[in-house]
């Protein structure tokens, strides 16, 4: 998104809360105060994520990302993917920039796909509030049919990307 | 919450140890952190903005009402629907998703919604784009709506 862009959909946003505040003061509150419940959870976690991914760029040598979750890391490449994705906290927005710098640092875009699968389905605090509120035979089940989707997702990702070559990472 | 402050006390104590080794790297990683942080923050403040406008005029007690109501596939495509659309947290979204299940509502209904919630993300797609590009953003997206249907529908049929 261009910088222009943004700052015309945040006037829109602006200009739009305005007219829902005339409209019904409530509605207008509600919109406010969900905003700054979801801003809050993003506060909560991409600081200290974004310095971790500062220091991610400035210590780790490539080599050992590209042997961990390049093209030739194998099955110890996805379980690594995996392990990194589920220990994760936060929306999955937050792992956006976290994917693009592993990608940076020679993970192969089929590895970077499982983690950022992993990380928006099944990372632990979520699986641990989900075995509360839905059972562990719901939560495990969907565990169970979600690592095989991540792995098959990733793949076909992988292969339609691969193939049109339009996508590159410098 | 308890996990954000292992990720604050996790970012704070490598970064110290990373100071106490190198401070020219140090600085040159936080000059990495902050220049994500610029040009991440408007895009997502007019996401989460996006966010609470449909949250407050679809709340997600109005969500679940509809999908309680309307039963079998017809059921499970719209919550699959609302689940790609809309961003709930956790913890708002799994002790509504669990109150309507022992309402009674389809477990394909609310597996289809729990899926597409984690998996497909319409709403912070724009976002997704700025880092990866939209064909990899529309694929991705595609890919796991299709594999979340097809999760829930096994779940259904497993659980129901």
């Amino acid at each position: 998104m261009k910088k222009s862009a943004i700052f015309k959909v945040l006037l829109l946003l602006v200009l739009g809360n305005i007219l829902v505040f005339l409209f019904s003061r409530d509605k207008g509150f509600a919109v406010v105060s969900t905003t700054k419940d979801y801003l809050l959870e993003m506060l909560s976690v991409l600081p200290p994520i974004l310095v971790l991914v500062g220091l991610f760029e400035v210590w780790v040598p490539k080599k050992f990302i590209e042997a961990a979750m390049g093209r030739k890391s194998g099955i110890k490449g996805i379980l690594f993917s995996f392990l990194v994705g589920t220990a994760a906290m936060g929306p999955l927005y937050v792992a956006f920039p976290i994917g693009l710098s592993l990608l940076k640092k020679k993970a192969s875009l089929f590895h970077v796909a499982i983690f950022l699968g992993a990380w928006a389905s099944i990372k632990i605090p979520m699986i641990l509030f989900e075995i509360q509120f839905l059972g562990s035979r719901f939560a495990f089940l969907r565990l169970a049919l979600t690592i095989p989707s991540i792995i098959a997702i990733s793949w076909i990702l992988d292969s339609i990307l691969k193939r049109s070559q339009t996508y590159e990472v410098a | 919450m308890i996990f954000s402050l292992v990720i604050w006390v996790l970012g704070l104590a490598l970064l110290f140890l990373s100071f106490s080794k190198d401070r020219e790297k140090s600085l040159a990683a936080l000059k990495v952190a902050w220049k994500s942080f610029r040009s991440m923050a408007l895009p997502v403040l007019a996401t989460l903005w996006a966010i609470g406008f449909l949250l407050t005029f679809l709340s997600p007690q109005t969500i679940a009402k509809m999908m309680g109501h309307e039963a079998g596939w017809r059921g499970m495509i719209l919550s699959a629907l609302v689940g790609s659309v809309v961003l709930i947290q956790a913890f708002i979204a799994f002790p509504l998703a669990g109150s309507l299940l022992r309402q009674g509502a389809s477990v394909g209904a609310i597996a289809a919604f729990v899926t597409t919630l984690v998996m497909v993300g319409v709403m912070t797609a724009p976002l997704e784009i700025k880092f990866y590009g939209k064909k990899f953003t529309f694929w991705r997206n595609a890919v796991s709506f299709v594999f979340a249907l097809i999760i829930a529908l096994l779940m259904g049929t497993i659980l129901g």
